[in-house]
């Protein structure tokens, strides 16, 4: 018998539709994230040194052409230039004159002058000559002659670097404040969550709000707090016994305070999917208190203490708000990623440094990811959820546990305010609207803030339509495998890519002026399309969890009755997932208020942000009002939340009626 | 014995089939899901998938659907070539055990879906919203949502709503399976008069026997990603052709013995007459029979002597089963096997039966089954 004829499968309209929005959306992903990386991670081997070898002069003092000299000759008898002055960036210059010390552009000397690398130049005066001939000046002209370096591609940034003992301890300090701070935040969170799960105690609830306070504020804020807790002129610096706060302790205690709600979170849902009867079981074998928090409570969290642990040295490592204010002499990667670039204009060395810190955070993204994996395999559809009993000592144990950090939380946002409204720390103490007279003040005044705002309202808007859409698309359609699998990764990127290495990704790559994007630098439309990538992660991972929780035969019900797949996502999908929608929405807007990392590349006059303008007024000293404009981030997130809060109410009622009973 | 005649007739006739399904094969990976199956159903035949979970009987109604297309093979659907199309190019209706109502939508929003965007006017849909709510015997409750229903109800608009552009095929994935046992009973009758009234050629998809027996016109018994057998609900269960399709429909009986003649094998000492097959004489042979074929006889001549299929066995456990007894039967000539009889109540009453006692049975010739235990055919 032949064999039946082998069957394609003819691609339906809608998914041919679906596969072209798809590559929209995964083309704007490799224009905003792949590309820059990439521009980023070659402009880190690029390498660029003045090979003295290849510059040869002539002189004639009036007697006749003398012999052919390189500089290189020149430079072993007079030593002008020592080895680590060869090394440059792309953009070194050199003036020929510094190899003829008794150069004087009065002399009556001819110069004859030729370079010999045919991929570099030199500058006469206002002309770039790239050719390889000689070529005569006069004095005065020869004062003008400026040297370029020789380009190549190679590890010599990476050998700089390593060998440079200011830069690479960098590293040691970025792990070591990490890694501890991960410590401290992790068991902090897990003692709060387990107040909040396994306890009767009172005020659950505003326990729970007063945890997620940090993420509404900017994480150079209790920095700034800390200063005037603990600074040169700080409320309680007698607490520290002549400790500086300026340094690891600062970055530490402030990192404590701003990654704890992310902490938390996983920690509470893994604590919450913990099986009731594995306790009742444990009580029935009369195992001890102590012997069943060690071998059900610990293992049934295990996985969401590792996640919390990942997520919480990613965020250290790679903040750099933070240690920007209160880090003082000592240095962490994010922070050399700034120095190198706005400082010392080194943008190779700037890469380099991204690099460098590419690899822990990329490590700890995977590592997380892999663990996340193992936590839903462990969750099953049958499990009980534990119901706490009243226990007096253990409800008052964490009643006044959870105080304690409400109090840690609630006083630093406190201390802000106080500082924000004092006329002049310690020395007038008058209460004053003073310092949020920001037009007064460098930084962009409240320009910035309205700035903010609109980059607030542009990133949810088009964050949330992208990301939204870009999950469906990679949820809904049938076959084109290879294109999912794509458009996945490019998704899950985003998250390992620290927000200072994109924001350095993004000056390599749109502040070229051979890319057809580059008018887009320096508008709003950079920070929007920035701040959308930075964040989009978290957001697909929750519109794709939303998209899952629907029935999995919707499409092919709509299919077989003919009807094209945006009229199913306009009447059924988007009003499903609304609650997610919307949640998506203020978690850009919140990020995009608070965020620092990427954008403070990417800003200019025109579009300074609040969250920037509050680094650099703490920069220029005007440290009272940073705490103003960060505290007007604080009041502006917890509006947009009670708006967020009070519009999805709204919608629940009118769109969400089916789902009461 | 009316209508099972009409519908064996409506089988044969010879008008071309409405749907031809040729040397279906659905690969996932390595794995075989779908074997080489071919079907042909009539116009207006309700068709049962019916198989053990995994049998593949899901994936050939997706293949069907459109959902889920096979690596190779051709489906046609009046006399049009369906092999290749995505599922909204194919005429076909499909209601999911999870019924896939839209949440948020009202019964009435739900059962018009499909009829928008074909320039039908407002009143006309709703006319024929209603008319499809009456259909289904649930008038009136067009404002609600599906979360207000039953299972039942919600089901049934599902069904409405597959039904509301009268499609040419009507799919069912074990449309029944999660609701309770007496909805299910109930709902079985109302989808079967509902697809003889409205004559759409039907396809479930079900893993329950009961389901498939009152409610097909034929049966396909599917098994491992292959067709074992296809026929009436009465002829898979009178005729099974195999030895997974006696085991799978109904209880049976099976005892090793060993062929004798055409019409007779050994089962110990005895030789019985059976149906005819063509297994070797002397070559092992698998006896099956029904429990409620196993006759209770008065008298056995003399035990042990083989005389018209009778012989007598002892009574080793009796289940109480509320309409029957159902009894458990060992004898040395079963050797380690034992024989399972259903007996009415009032019969185990008047024949005294009880655990210990001796029995007298007979295996009428044209109920005791015999299959090739190499083949399980």
């Amino acid at each position: 018998m032949p064999p039946a004829p082998i069957i394609r499968p003819k691609t339906s309209k809608d998914d041919k539709l679906m596969a072209g929005f798809m590559i929209v959306i995964a083309l704007y992903l490799v224009v905003a994230l792949a590309f820059p990386l990439y521009a980023m991670l070659s402009k880190s081997f690029k390498t660029a040194s003045f090979d003295l070898k290849k510059y040869e002069f002539q002189v004639n003092k009036g007697d006749g052409w003398g012999p052919v000299v390189s500089a290189f000759e020149i430079n072993q008898t007079l030593h002008v230039l020592k080895p680590e002055d060869l090394v440059t960036s792309a953009d070194g210059r050199l003036y020929a004159t510094i190899f003829f010390p008794d150069f004087s552009f009065r002399s009556k000397t001819k110069y004859r002058f030729r370079q010999l690398d045919p991929n570099s130049s030199f500058i006469d005066g206002t002309r770039q000559i790239t050719d390889n001939d000689w070529h005569t000046y006069t004095a005065k002209e020869f004062r003008r002659i400026i040297l370029r370096p020789s380009q190549s591609i190679g590890l010599g940034n990476y050998i700089t670097y390593f060998s440079t003992p200011a830069l690479f301890r960098s590293i040691k300090n970025s792990l070591f404040i990490s890694i501890l701070t991960t410590l401290i935040t992790v068991s902090l969170a897990f003692g709060f969550a387990y107040a909040l799960n396994r306890s009767t105690m009172r005020f659950k609830g505003i326990f729970r709000i007063i945890a997620m306070i940090p993420i509404l504020i900017p994480s150079l804020l209790p920095g700034i707090a800390l200063v005037y807790l603990f600074g040169n002129q700080g409320m309680l610096k007698g607490l520290l016994f002549g400790a500086d706060i300026y340094g690891p302790i600062g970055i530490v205690v402030g990192a404590v305070f701003f990654t704890f709600p992310h902490a938390l979170i996983i920690i509470t849902t893994a604590l919450a999917i913990s099986d009731a009867r594995l306790y009742e079981a444990a009580i029935s074998l009369r195992a001890s208190a102590w012997r069943t928090f060690w071998t059900v409570t610990i293992p049934g969290a295990r996985y969401g203490l590792i996640s919390a642990s990942f997520v919480v040295f990613n965020l250290v490592i790679t903040d750099f708000g933070l240690p920007k204010v209160i880090g003082g002499q000592y240095n962490m990667l994010a922070v050399d990623i700034y120095k190198q670039v706005i400082g010392q204009q080194n943008f190779e060395m700037g890469a380099v440094v991204s690099v460098v810190l590419l690899v822990p955070a990329m490590m700890a993204f995977s590592l997380d990811r892999y663990v996340q994996k193992k936590q839903i395999a462990q969750l099953s559809s049958r499990s009980v959820p534990y119901e706490p009993k009243p226990n007096r000592r253990f409800d008052a144990i964490c009643l006044s546990y959870c105080s304690l950090m409400g109090v840690f939380i609630v006083g630093l946002l406190l201390v802000c305010q106080y500082a924000a409204l004092i006329k002049l720390w310690p020395y007038n103490l008058h209460l004053s609207l003073a310092n949020y007279n920001f037009d007064v003040m460098d930084g962009g005044g409240w320009r910035a803030y309205i700035n903010s705002i609109r980059l607030g309202l542009l990133t949810a808007l088009v964050g949330t339509v992208v990301v939204f859409s870009g999950a469906y698309m990679v949820e809904k359609i049938n076959g084109f495998r290879v294109l999912r699998t794509g458009f996945q990764f490019l998704a899950m990127l985003p998250m390992a890519i620290p927000g200072m290495v994109l924001g350095l990704s993004y000056i390599f790559f749109f502040n070229n002026p051979a890319n057809p994007l580059s008018p887009i630098y320096g508008t709003m439309v950079i920070l929007v399309v920035c701040t959308v990538t930075h964040f989009y992660t978290v957001s697909h991972l929750t519109a794709i969890t939303a998209l899952k929780q629907m029935d999995r035969e919707f499409e092919a019900v709509a299919s077989s009755l003919k009807q094209p797949f945006y009229k199913l996502l306009a009447k059924v999908t988007v009003p499903v997932c609304m609650p997610a929608i919307l949640d998506i929405s203020i978690y850009l807007f919140v990020n995009a208020m608070t965020t620092v990392s990427a954008v403070i590349f990417l800003y200019s006059p025109d579009t300074a942000l609040a969250s920037v303008a509050v680094m650099n007024m703490d920069d220029a000293g005007d440290i009272a009002p940073a705490a103003a404009m960060g505290m007007m981030i604080f009041y502006t997130n917890v509006a947009a939340r009670l708006i967020h809060l009070f519009v999805t109410r709204g919608l629940t009622k009118r769109t969400q009626a089916w789902r009461k009973r | 014995m009316m209508t099972v005649s009409n519908l064996s007739s409506a089988n044969t006739s010879n008008s071309p089939p409405y749907l031809r399904i040729s040397r279906l094969t659905k690969k996932f990976g390595e794995f075989v899901a779908l074997n080489d199956i071919s079907l042909d159903v009539s116009q207006g035949e309700f068709v049962c998938f019916l198989g053990p979970s995994g049998c593949g009987k899901t994936t050939f109604l997706r293949a069907i659907a459109g959902l889920d297309i096979q690596t190779s093979g051709t489906v046609h659907q009046a006399d049009r070539d369906i092999s290749a199309l995505p599922p909204s190019e194919r005429d076909f209706g499909i209601v999911f055990q999870s019924y896939a109502l839209f949440p948020n939508l009202t019964v009435e929003a739900n059962v018009a879906f499909g009829l928008e965007n074909q320039k039908k006017s407002r009143i006309e849909i709703k006319k024929r919203v209603n008319e499809l709510l009456e259909l289904v015997g649930l008038p009136e409750q067009e404002k609600k949502y599906p979360s207000q229903l039953s299972g039942g109800q919600q089901q049934r608009i599902a069904l409405a709503r597959a039904l509301a552009t009268s499609p040419g095929l009507l799919l069912l994935d074990e449309p029944l399976s999660a609701l309770d046992a007496k909805v299910r009973t109930y709902l079985r009758r109302e989808v079967k008069a509902l697809q003889r009234k409205l004559g759409v050629t039907t396809i479930m998809v079900t893993h329950d026997q009961e389901e498939a027996l009152t409610m097909a016109d034929r049966i396909v018994v599917m098994n491992a990603g292959t067709i074992d057998q296809v026929g009436t609900p009465m002829g898979i269960y009178r005729e099974p052709e195999s030895l997974f399709v006696a085991d799978f429909i109904g209880t049976m009986n099976h005892v090793d013995g060993q062929a004798v003649s055409a019409e007779s094998v050994r089962l110990g000492s005895l030789t019985l007459a059976c149906r005819r097959h063509d297994i070797p004489p002397g070559k092992p042979a698998v006896l099956a029979i029904r429990p409620e074929d196993i006759l209770p006889v008065d008298d056995v001549a003399d035990a042990g002597t083989p005389t018209d299929n009778r012989f007598k066995a002892t009574v080793r456990e009796m289940e109480f089963l509320g309409s029957f007894w159902r009894i458990h039967l060992v004898d040395k000539q079963l050797g380690d096997s034992h024989l399972i009889a259903d007996l009415s109540v009032n019969a185990a009453l008047r024949m005294d039966t009880a655990v210990g006692q001796k029995m007298a049975i007979k295996l009428p010739p044209d109920r005791l089954y015999v299959f090739n235990p190499s083949t399980g055919r």
